[in-house]
Formats: C-alpha cells, sequence, structure tokens
C-alpha cells in the first residue's frame, strides 16, 4: 500500500537537531478512563498516549477490562468519567476533539470518535446481505458521501492488496473466515481513519487462518498505521507491537515496550499471565 | 346440477375478487405493515410510556375478534358522531387488525438480528435510524417473511368478513347470488374455490421471494 493509503500516519520527514527519528506525535490521549456495571467496576484509571505510527497491544484475561477500553475507544461503550482526545491533524486539516465523559456525552461527540477511528471485530460483523464490495463502501458512500467510482475504485485496490481480488462481487458466507476478517479489515481502512482498532481479530478463526490475518495486520503496521490491538496472540504481540499493555481487574498492571513486558514482566500476575498462556500455545 | 348458473356465476364471483377482496387486502395489508413497524419500533423503545403504548394496542388488536372490530368501526362509530363508508371502515379495521399481528413479528425479527451488526453499522460511522435502514431491516426482511405471508394469506380470507358490513367484494356477490338463486352449496363452493386459488397463487409467491432473500445465507 502506497503511503496515500495511510494520510495522517507518518510525519513528514523532520529531523530536530541531535536525533535521527521523526518528531513523534500523539494521535490519540486517554486520562483516567473509569466505567462500572452497577457494582462491578470494570475500568479504573486507564491512561493511554498512542503516538502516530505506533502500534498498542492490548493483552490480559477475559474479563480485564480489555475490550471495554477498546470499545470506549470507538464509542461502542460510554465510559462513566475519563477524557478522551485526539490531535488535530494537518493532512485532514480536522480539528482536535476532546471528549469528557464526565460531562453528558452527545451524539456528535460519539460520531465524531467514529469518524477518527475504525474497529475491526473478533466475529468480522460484516453484512450478510451485501456483498464484500458493498460491504467495503458502504461507510465511504453513506456516511462519508464519498463518489461511488471513486469509493469503488478504492476497495477494489485495497481487495486486490489482501489477495481478495476476486471474492468483490461474492457474499460473506461463500468465504472462510480469514477471507471475511480481511474484507473486515479491508472495510475499516477504506474509512481512512486515524486510529485501527483490533478486538481479538483471530479468536474466532480456525487455527490454520489466523496466520494470514496476523500477515496483513503486519503489512499495515509496518505501513505506518495507527493500531490498537487486543489480542491473546503473545508472539505476534511481541513481534509487531511497540508497546504492551497488560490489564487485570479493570487497571493497567504492567506497560512498556514489547519485548520488556512479554519477555521479562516486573509484576507478579504479568508473569502469570505470560507464563500461562505460553504454555497453552 | 345447474351448469349455466355454475358458469354465470363465476363472472360476478372473479370480478368481486378483482374489484373488491384483492384491492381491500392489498391495501390493507400496505397499511397495515407501516402501522407495524412504527408499533414494533415503538416495543423496542427505551421509553416505557412508548412502550406501554405499543403493548396496549398489540394486546387489544390481539384478544379482540376482527368481526368485532369491524362493527365497532362500521355500526359503532356512528353514534359518536364518526360516520364512515363500507370500504374506509373495512380498510382501517383490517390495517389496524394486520398492524397488530405485524408488529410482533417484525419486533421479533429485528430482535433475532445480532447486536454485532448494530455495531459494525455504528463502526463505520452510521447513525441508529441509517444502520436501522440499511443493515438491520434487510436482514429482518428476510426472517418475516414466512410469518408475514401467513398474515398476508389470512388477511385473503378475512376480507370476506367486509360483506357483513356491506362492502361489495367476492363473498358478498356470491351471497347474493346465492340467496336470489336458493342454490347455497354451489355458489358456497364456488367462492371457496376462488380463495383458494387466490391463495395458491399467493403461496407460489411466497417460495419465490424467500428463495430471493435467501440469496446471501449458506443453505
Amino acid at each position: 500500500m502506497s503511503p496515500t493509503d495511510a494520510p495522517d500516519q507518518r510525519e513528514p520527514a523532520q529531523h530536530e537537531p541531535g536525533r535521527r527519528e521523526p518528531r513523534v506525535t500523539t494521535v490519540l490521549s486517554a486520562r483516567n478512563l473509569a466505567k462500572a456495571f452497577g457494582s462491578n467496576v470494570v475500568l479504573r484509571d486507564i491512561d493511554l498516549d498512542i503516538r502516530r505510527g505506533q502500534v498498542v497491544a492490548l493483552i490480559g484475561p477475559s474479563g480485564s477490562g480489555k475490550t471495554t477500553v477498546l470499545r470506549s475507544l470507538n464509542g461502542l461503550e460510554v465510559p462513566d468519567a475519563g477524557t478522551v482526545t485526539f490531535a488535530g491533524s494537518a493532512a485532514s486539516a480536522g480539528p482536535g476533539l476532546a471528549i469528557d465523559f464526565s460531562a453528558k456525552v452527545g451524539k456528535k461527540d460519539i460520531a465524531a470518535l467514529r469518524d477518527r477511528s475504525a474497529m475491526v471485530f473478533q466475529h468480522y460483523n460484516l453484512f450478510p446481505h451485501m456483498t464484500v464490495l458493498k460491504n467495503i463502501i458502504e461507510g465511504p458512500v453513506q456516511v462519508q458521501k464519498r463518489p461511488r467510482a471513486e469509493a469503488i475504485e478504492e476497495a477494489e485496490r485495497l481487495l486486490a492488496r489482501v489477495g481478495l481480488a476476486d471474492k468483490r462481487d461474492s457474499y460473506p458466507f461463500e468465504l472462510s473466515g480469514g477471507q471475511q476478517q480481511r474484507v473486515g479489515i479491508v472495510r475499516a481502512l477504506a474509512l481512512k481513519p486515524q486510529l485501527l482498532l483490533f478486538d481479538e481479530p483471530t479468536s474466532a478463526l480456525d487455527p490454520e487462518l489466523v496466520g494470514e490475518v496476523l500477515g496483513v495486520i503486519k503489512e499495515l503496521a509496518e505501513e505506518g498505521w495507527t493500531m490498537v490491538i487486543v489480542t491473546h496472540e503473545l508472539a505476534f504481540a511481541q513481534h509487531v507491537a511497540d508497546e504492551v499493555i497488560f490489564m487485570d481487574g479493570g487497571v493497567v498492571v504492567e506497560r512498556g515496550p514489547a519485548a520488556e513486558v512479554l519477555r521479562a514482566p516486573r509484576q507478579e500476575r504479568t508473569k502469570l499471565f505470560v507464563k500461562r498462556l505460553q504454555h497453552d500455545v | 346440477m345447474n351448469w349455466d348458473l355454475v358458469w354465470s356465476s363465476f363472472g360476478p364471483i372473479i370480478g368481486g375478487a378483482i374489484t373488491g377482496t384483492i384491492p381491500l387486502t392489498l391495501v390493507s395489508f400496505a397499511f397495515g405493515i407501516l402501522l407495524a413497524l412504527v408499533v414494533a419500533l415503538m416495543r423496542l423503545s427505551p421509553n416505557p410510556v412508548i412502550t406501554g403504548v405499543a403493548r396496549f394496542y398489540v394486546s387489544v388488536i390481539r384478544g379482540t375478534p376482527l368481526l368485532v372490530q369491524l362493527f365497532v368501526i362500521f355500526y359503532g362509530l356512528p353514534s359518536i358522531g364518526v360516520k364512515l363508508d363500507p370500504w374506509p371502515s373495512a380498510i382501517i379495521a383490517f390495517s389496524l387488525n394486520v398492524g397488530g399481528y405485524a408488529a410482533e413479528i417484525i419486533r421479533a425479527a429485528i430482535l433475532s438480528v445480532p447486536k454485532g451488526q448494530w455495531e459494525a453499522g455504528h463502526t463505520i460511522g452510521m447513525s441508529r435510524p441509517q444502520t436501522l435502514l440499511r443493515v438491520i431491516l434487510p436482514q429482518a426482511a428476510r426472517v418475516s417473511v414466512p410469518p408475514l405471508s401467513n398474515t398476508f394469506i389470512s388477511l385473503v380470507k378475512d376480507t370476506s368478513l367486509a360483506s357483513l358490513i356491506l362492502v361489495t367484494e367476492l363473498f358478498r356477490n356470491a351471497q347474493q347470488i346465492a340467496a336470489f338463486s336458493q342454490e347455497f352449496m354451489i355458489l358456497y363452493l364456488q367462492a371457496a374455490l376462488v380463495y383458494w386459488v387466490i391463495c395458491l397463487v399467493l403461496s407460489t409467491g411466497q417460495s419465490v421471494l424467500e428463495k430471493r432473500l435467501d440469496r446471501y445465507v449458506a443453505h
């Protein structure tokens, strides 16, 4: 995929004195996200900072709150408190966005969140009554009001990119799980979001189909897309993620560079979790 | 057997179907489905007052005989100053009736669409109404075609009740010829035959529609 696919992902090559890396920019900041269902606290004091082009893996046992964090970034869950801030981006000339969940959150706020991020679901959630192509262009044409011809061209290019050019007129039920998930990824990409969110993208797949989906995600990472991935694939997380965040019981237990957290965890709970999962594999 | 009578009666009976039974069915069903959609959405509203109104309506319609509903509208309403002609009375009664039954069918069909479909619609930026229209209802339609077809076929037969509020339709024409000729058996069997043929045609149409809507589902 050419860099134009990820319009907001890369900073112009800007070399600061004494540093060889391009300047890093924060795409998203979340502060003190909290949520409870009745007396059951699912999130407490969650902070996140995601830089442009960064890949963050959220790991943890089920019920740890990692999926809730991810869904909050797309407005599929609304936290009770905390803030989410999206940086304005030069490329899309869009203004920044700041949402305070302690105040009343309106439809416009949620819509603005969804404008900036796109979600890939565990169970793909493709629209079964639409062909692959229609699934992909639905958002660009119906919501973003982009010209249909342009959206189709873009969809075909993205489909070819994930090896599914010949499936454009198929219905989802005609595809394997791995193919459906690749369409799910293309549907998210077609929205040109600033941030891609993956909710256990390979958990519903047969083992032999996991590789093809992880391969696509890895390539997106290399192209500079900014991504948050909830996953149980620790080897993959270590390979692709810049930062790993381990959650348990609704709080962040440990965070840091992928290799550190996964190879040499400091916290007891992280050690246990990593050990157990590696044994399972 | 009075074959001359048989042949000459088919004209008015089929004529009654074409000018009475069929348009009455189509118009009532169309209004009824629209009403049912509104009531189904009311039933799914988070507002307890709105759901309460919808439940009450469905309960009254399903809990009282259609014939009584027809009589209340045509013979009852004039006593409180609302005088309606036979046709509007029949259309109102049948539409309200279809609305009550179909509302439950449509509500169940909407609920049968997985929650993930709503979320997928939202994540690509669609509003709730947009998701409902473009994602949920097309899938709910597939689920609700078989039960709605049954409602439709029942309605064809139920329109014979309109003969009792003086609507000129298939059965009323048969009744009048029967009373005149005193050939009750022949005329009522003829009427039954015409209803049956109409329903056979509709059943075929239902299968075709179901096949069409099933094209995106694994078999």
